[in-house]
């Protein structure tokens, strides 16, 4: 449980970081709080260990026009304490304070959990639910924006090269009024989620006019349930809707059995997930929206 | 290969020359001395090694101790000693919430941060908040009775 020999490097900047992951069986540390552990049961023994945490440009949430933009290095914890994120966003709140415990929250970043990919894990699935970018800085000095359908691979495999950076996550703002709900079950309080839901509905007096639905732990990467969502664009929504809506959920699904549930649990368990949530954003819409709402 | 860092540990500044690949539990424990700081599942699980770095708790089984070099720790032994128990440490005694001990430091340090952010006005908020800190004894209810009594005499948080 002590992990392997390695060397350490903090650079102060992006430009040296880059240096030192060149060539090197090198691997970067922010929070550690998924590398750590590899690297204390050997399953990870990089030679170099670049700790990015004093790069000052990767820190930080700034609110730009069109966009919020998260430093790669901030914190679940400090996430969870945004004003501008708990008005704006706050199915985001909803999500991360689901992630893990107080302890890790403090340490743990956004780009860390991006870039690790679990497929239950919650960042991966809110950054493909908001459809935000991912802001990279390639090995060669290159920066490049990528969407979430092209970052996310696999079950912890992304697009990022050997030497690459991720240095930010732009959330595009959403304008006007619109529901957003999330829930995750899990088989203890901060475990990772058996299986997780996202949802984000908009309304046009009786109709709705915008719906994303994003669900987690089923596939190998976080699933945009395309099925659903057609199904329920244009329609009036009730509880029938809902219910087959979530039925349709599931059609591009493929879960496996893992040691935490079987493939068919999780086909079980899924569409009531969606239901719930999709009801939930419904209330929120019509709290917000007081055409709908009357 | 060894590093020097400069650290400061329960208010006390200190120098030392560690390998990069030293936990900063083992450096506590080992090179400090300082036994308080308990290792129960080395992979960031059982929160028995949380300790306060720079002010916020952390697992300290998952941080190298080079990565706190400049920065500020607290454990367990800042709370109080034995012949001086600390304000958390009394009210835990006056309700037994503990029972071997062996997650108790970890706990301690947890809940002060909870007294400090979270509004925990009902005991389901105490135990979610306490969630990442596994006592194998089971003794959570009398845990739990101390952390209500030391939000009752606190009063609401700030905002």
């Amino acid at each position: 449980m002590k992990p392997a020999k390695f060397h350490y490097i903090r650079p102060l900047t992006l430009t040296d970081a880059l240096k030192h992951l060149q060539g090197t069986d090198a691997q970067i540390i922010a929070g550690g709080q998924s590398l750590v552990p590899m690297m204390n049961f050997r399953m990870a023994q990089p030679e170099t260990l670049v700790d990015i945490t004093k790069i000052a440009e990767l820190k930080g949430i700034h609110e730009e026009d069109d966009v919020i933009r998260f430093g790669a290095l901030v914190t679940h914890t400090e996430v969870l304490q945004s004003k501008l994120i708990e008005s704006q966003f706050p199915v985001i709140g909803e999500a991360i304070a689901q992630v893990a415990h107080i302890a890790i929250r403090n340490r743990g970043t956004i780009g860390g959990s991006v870039a690790h990919a679990d497929p239950s894990a919650e960042w991966p699935l809110l950054v493909t639910l908001l459809d935000a970018r991912i802001e990279i800085l390639r090995s060669d000095g290159e920066r490049a924006i990528v969407s979430p359908k092209s970052f996310f691979i696999g079950p912890l495999v992304t697009d990022l090269g050997e030497g690459d950076i991720l240095t930010a996550i732009h959330l595009p703002k959403i304008k006007g009024a619109v529901g957003m709900a999330f829930e995750e079950v899990a088989q203890r309080a901060g475990d990772f989620a058996v299986v997780s839901v996202g949802a984000i509905i908009r309304m046009d007096k009786e109709a709705i006019t915008e719906v994303r639905i994003a669900i987690g732990g089923a596939n190998d990467t976080a699933y945009r349930s395309v099925e659903a969502e057609a199904f329920l664009l244009g329609k009036t929504p009730s509880s029938v809707l809902l219910e087959e809506a979530a039925k349709k959920a599931i059609d591009g699904l493929r879960p496996d059995d893992d040691i935490h549930a079987s493939a068919a649990y999780r086909l079980h368990l899924i569409p009531k997930i969606v239901q719930r949530v999709l009801h939930k954003a419904l209330l929120r819409v019509a709290a917000k929206d007081q055409h709908y709402a009357s | 290969m060894q590093v020097e860092i400069c650290v400061t540990v329960n208010g006390e500044s200190c120098i030392e020359h560690i390998e990069p690949r030293l936990l900063l539990s083992d450096f506590l424990r080992e090179n400090l001395g300082l036994t308080g700081t308990h290792v129960g599942c080395e992979h960031g699980v059982c929160g028995a090694c949380t300790v306060k770095v720079d002010g916020s708790v952390a697992r300290s089984c998952l941080m190298f101790a080079v990565q706190v070099d400049g920065s500020t720790i607290e454990t367990v032994e800042s709370l109080g000693s034995v012949k001086s128990l600390g304000y958390i440490q009394k009210v835990f005694q006056k309700h037994h919430a503990l029972q071997c001990g062996f997650c108790t430091p970890g706990v301690l340090l947890t809940v002060e941060e909870m007294l400090d952010q979270l509004p925990l006005e009902t005991d389901e908020e105490i135990r979610d908040a306490l969630s990442g800190n596994l006592c194998r004894c089971t003794g959570y209810e009398h845990i739990v009775r101390a952390v209500r009594e030391l939000v009752d005499a606190r009063g609401p948080i700030k905002e």
